[in-house]
């Protein structure tokens, strides 16, 4: 008897670099996706939030009698209720020794910060009962002052975003490349340039804006609870429940079931799955909290919020000389997960692909009375993509060059790598100079170029732009060592664990936690590949604690680099542990076996075979096996990378922008990323596009705006434009590769690429079209009204907050060469 | 409450409803039709697109009550016998999703797109679906996954339908052996 179904297909001869259709289509297409607001438990109790409308100020009184005799109500809870257990909102990232972090209560106990924060819950029998009784919770609150500028926050006499620490500033981050080794003294350099530009660039607030809301189910079995989250992280989630609330870790199993979006959105702790934990351990009783679109918006951490001074120093020719960024970085009120460690997850990639003798990187994490910030994807990397990718075409116009002749006379040469730049990472492979040429073409460059030179000779009412971003970014998050030095809370490896199943089939097992990017196909075919076995035959299993014991889940373009290496691993180390029973049951030495299309055969003995999944079914039954071998050749693997892997590549935007009007439009956009090896063209197309549409919004469509008492006025879809179909143009895309070596596979991660590159291309397209108007900066989003402001009436479109809320509102850009002075400590007004 | 009517699916449901209770939290929570999803307070997301006899609503915008005596068809009455409808299977074929929430009312609002317009040009399906946001994809593959489902309803094989763009990106494997499946 055999246990052995005929394999359903055979395989090709290898599945990575396959267009494979995704596996995971078939529920979401149907809709029988478990969505964890989907769940329903018996005697569940829904939650509801009762949230600040004010931005700051003491709580004086909570009064909960009424929503208590609320019909359905069952309990409500203030921050007074859960002050002795519900500890703080962690932070894991204290990126200085003296990072001063205020605390972060889950529910507001003697103060409140920003609009949004929860105050009190209700639990009720329904969803709408207990939203009903928000509106009966009655909250005096005693106003203080309100911090929302940045630039005003760290100015001499500012009020205080919190009142029990010293000042708005929660650290002071300074890398400084001559001080490190890895450069020449930026102050001498900057002294002896010949040119400097400085320019303040604002990279507005964002929101993640994941389609799923988030949403988290409680289960409490006796004194054990399941909790199921909308979440990337459900590892990093079990064991920061466990340090926050006192819950013994053992006791936790966090579950991401599908899960609709993250983009950085869902790498959080937030305050309600803690609610949600404490009121399920208070009450006993199986609990669901789901925000609406408007809770989100709002409450959910948001991203970017950075002010960026940037000089940089060059000499007449265009050799660069110098690189020194300033920024100031919007914490808001809170630090949560990574808060601080986002800006500096950018600090060694301001130098972009260019060869700088010096560098210097200052950033200081400012408060603010404003919903926290956080990973949105990117994390840091697109901030520093913008600043040097826009200060590159500054020096340009400075320099009277072509800007892409100013990137290639600065950028690293294919034949020197691996690189090490003046911020220390060595980059590992690439070719600059082909990606640009293939997007080039791709754009059809000569021909608009021409067409841009007639637009403007005619005068033409609508204008031609076209900007580049030649851009690296790291990837592949992280050499656990080189988080150790950044005083990261945890380690940057991944695990994987490959069972094989008696019939043959496998069952992989991993860390990295999906929400759309198509694991369950990708590793699908990865370990395809290496056993031999059918694609179908696979089935990989994530996203739960109990199910996935160890992991570190799904974030900053990881999952396949460091996630997909360590089922790699496990997989050569399943096949190694079945050569020793297949050289048992062929009766042949383990050197004599040769692997290849899942099967064991021995050399120069036609015929003597055995499948991998036959061996699967001997080791089962265990009936014949070696002697002193375990019957399993099951395995496990851990992988930490030595490095992280640098994707690259050139992105070309082409822009029309009207200058009666003040719109613009992508006429054409092309791009050629380098992302190593391929494993799925389809999926890693997927990704590139996604990454286009975030980044290309960032330039041309999304703000979070507040107003001057700290209201979020974009806390719909109606106000923060998510862009549609119809706002986005088609893009044109084409790939090098250029293996990373430093992982099995040789992918080097594109999940944020898109992302990251794209936004300067459009600014600097944009730009390009009206530079010879007198324009030399609009503030992003590339607002028809900045736009025509900016033609029309000089500077850079300015605000559209509210005027001295957005942190948007100081100094102007513009630019002088010269040298630098003590004025320009903070900016570059020289 | 009042008592409503409505087929659903091919299924008859009487319940009681409050008047103010919306379409989609009917759906959902009282027939578990958890298939369709919420995605905003605002009607500007799309998620909750299903067919309301045979026209797509957003059904966030709907109340329970105005659906009484009428035929609702969602993402999950969509395949019939286990065979997927084109635009189901154009969306898998095109990877016209990524993590799927916007998918159920992105396919109930392209179909409806088709209905109206049965080879729509890329402009007119971008403008045909503007209502229904998607987070993920940037929109190329669901403007692909459209093109294909309208050829394949209308009987023809031709995907190139308007002025639209199916092909995938250019691939240059000449660095690279081991995309191609040469590396051992
Ligand atoms: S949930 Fe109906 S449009 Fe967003
Ligand atoms: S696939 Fe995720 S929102 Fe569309």
């Amino acid at each position: 008897m055999t246990m052995v179904e005929e394999p359903a297909t055979t395989a090709p001869a290898r599945e990575v670099g396959q267009s494979r259709k995704r596996k995971e289509d078939a529920r979401l297409i149907t809709g029988k996706t478990t969505w964890t607001d989907n769940m329903v438990l018996p005697g569940m109790l829904h939650l509801a939030v009762v949230r600040s409308p004010v931005a700051h100020a003491k709580i004086a009184n909570v009064d909960v009698s009424a929503a208590q005799q609320a019909p359905g109500v069952i309990a409500v809870f203030t921050g007074r209720d859960f002050a002795e257990e519900q500890g703080s909102i962690p932070c894991a990232w204290p990126v200085t020794p003296d990072m001063v972090n205020p605390g972060h209560p889950s529910i507001a106990v003697e103060e409140v910060n920003h609009v949004g924060e929860a105050v009190a819950v209700i639990a009720a029998r329904s969803k709408a009962a207990a939203m009903d009784a928000v509106e009966l919770v009655d909250v005096d609150y005693d106003q203080l002052p309100v911090v929302l500028d940045m630039e005003a926050a760290v100015a001499e006499e500012a009020d205080l975003c919190h009142d029990h620490v010293e000042s708005n500033e929660s650290f002071a981050f300074v890398f400084d490349a001559g001080e490190a080794g890895t450069g020449v003294d930026t102050e001498q350099v900057f002294a002896d340039a010949e040119v400097v530009v400085s320019r303040r660039f604002v990279q507005q607030r964002l929101i993640p804006a994941f389609m799923e809301p988030r949403a988290v189910v409680v289960q409490p079995q006796g004194d054990n609870y399941t909790m199921w989250s909308s979440t990337q992280v459900p590892h990093i989630l079990r064991l920061m429940l466990a340090m926050v609330t006192g819950t013994p870790e053992h006791k936790l199993r966090v579950i991401a079931p599908d899960v609709g979006g993250g983009f950085g959105g869902k790498l959080q702790v937030t305050p309600e799955e803690v609610i949600s934990l404490l009121v399920a351990k208070r009450l006993g009783k199986p609990v669901k909290w789901a925000e609406t679109r408007s809770e989100s918006l709002m409450s959910a951490h948001h991203g970017r919020d950075q002010i960026q001074y940037i000089d940089i120093a060059a000499d007449r020719e265009g050799n660069v000389k110098g690189l020194r960024c300033r920024i100031l970085s919007d914490m808001g009120a809170y630090l949560r997960l990574v808060s601080p460690g986002i800006p500096i997850l950018g600090a060694f990639m301001y130098v972009g692909i260019y060869k700088f003798p010096a560098y210097r990187f200052e950033c200081r994490g400012v408060f603010t009375n404003k919903t926290p910030t956080d990973a949105y994807r990117g994390a840091g990397r697109p901030e520093a993509t913008f600043a040097i990718e826009r200060i590159m075409d500054e020096l340009a116009v400075e320099l009277d060059m072509d800007p892409l002749e100013l990137r290639r006379k600065n950028w690293i040469g294919a034949e020197e790598f691996p690189f090490t730049t003046a911020a220390g990472l060595e980059y590992d492979s690439g070719d600059y100079e082909g990606a640009t040429q293939q997007a080039l073409q791709l754009l059809g460059y000569d021909e608009l170029r021409e067409e841009q030179r007639r637009r403007r000779e005619s005068n033409d009412p609508v204008q031609l732009g076209i900007g580049f971003s030649t851009f690296t970014e790291m990837c592949g998050l992280a050499p656990s060592r080189v988080l150790g030095s950044l005083s990261y809370g945890a380690g940057g490896w991944e695990h994987a664990s490959i069972r094989m199943l008696p019939t043959g089939k496998v069952e992989v097992v991993t860390g990295s936690s999906a929400h759309g990017q198509g694991h369950e196909t990708a590793w699908s075919q990865l370990v395809a590949d290496e056993l031999g076995v059918p694609f179908e035959d696979v089935e990989v299993l994530h996203g739960d604690t109990s199910i996935s014991p160890r992991g570190l889940d799904t974030y900053g373009s990881r999952s396949l680099v460091v996630g997909g290496a360590a089922v790699v691993n496990a997989a050569a180390k399943v096949v190694a542990k079945a050569r020793k029973v297949a050289a048992h049951l062929l009766e042949a030495s383990e050197d004599d076996l040769e692997f290849a299309n899942g099967s064991f055969a021995v050399r120069g003995t036609p015929g003597a075979t055995k499948s991998i999944q036959e061996i699967a079914l001997a080791t089962f039954a265990a009936h014949d096996f070696p002697e002193g071998v375990e019957p399993s050749i099951d395995a496990d693997a851990t992988f930490d990378p030595v490095n992280f892997s640098f994707p690259h590549g050139t992105h070309v935007c082409a822009m029309e922008v009207d200058t009666e009007t003040g719109r613009v439009e992508i006429r054409k956009y092309a791009c050629v990323d380098d992302v190593g090896t391929i494993v799925n063209p389809l999926i890693v197309e997927g990704q590139v596009h996604g990454g286009l549409a975030q980044g290309i919004a960032q330039a041309l469509y999304e703000e979070a705006v507040y107003d001057a008492d700290g209201n979020l006025t974009t806390g719909t879809f109606v106000d923060y434009l998510v862009p549609s179909a119809a706002d986005l143009p088609h893009f044109e895309t084409g790939h090098t590769v250029h293996p990373a070596p430093g992982n099995p596979i040789g992918a080097k991660g594109i999940g944020e690429a898109g992302c990251i590159a794209s936004t300067p291309a459009v600014v600097n397209a944009a730009l390009d079209a009206v530079r010879h108007l007198g324009v030399s900066d609009i503030r992003m989003p590339l607002t028809p009204e900045r736009v025509w402001r900016a033609i029309h009436q000089g500077g850079d479109g300015g605000d559209r907050a509210t005027a001295g809320t957005n942190a948007y509102g100081g100094a102007q850009t513009e630019t002088t060469a010269g040298v630098a002075t003590d004025a320009s400590a903070l900016g570059g007004d020289r | 409450m009042t008592q409503i009517n409505v087929r659903v699916d091919g299924v008859s449901y009487s319940d009681d409803v409050e008047p103010r209770t919306l379409l989609v939290h009917h759906l959902r929570e009282q027939l578990g039709k958890v298939g369709t999803v919420v995605g905003c307070d605002t009607s500007n997301c799309g998620a909750c697109t299903v067919h309301l006899d045979g026209v797509a609503v957003k059904s966030c915008t709907v109340l329970a009550v105005q659906a009484d005596g009428s035929e609702v068809t969602t993402i999950e009455g969509l395949a019939q016998n286990g065979t997927l409808h084109p635009m189901q299977k154009a969306f898998h074929d095109s990877h016209g999703l990524q993590c799927g929430f916007c998918t159920p009312g992105m396919i109930m609002a392209s179909i409806d797109l088709l209905t109206e317009n049965p080879s729509p040009s890329e402009t007119e399906i971008r403008e045909g679906i503007e209502g229904n946001l998607c987070r993920c994809t940037g929109y190329q593959n669901i403007v692909r996954a459209v093109q294909q489902a309208a050829a394949e309803m209308s009987g023809t094989q031709d995907r190139t339908v308007g002025n639209g763009h199916v092909s995938l990106a250019v691939v240059d494997t000449a660095a690279a052996p081991h995309v191609a499946g040469a590396q051992s």
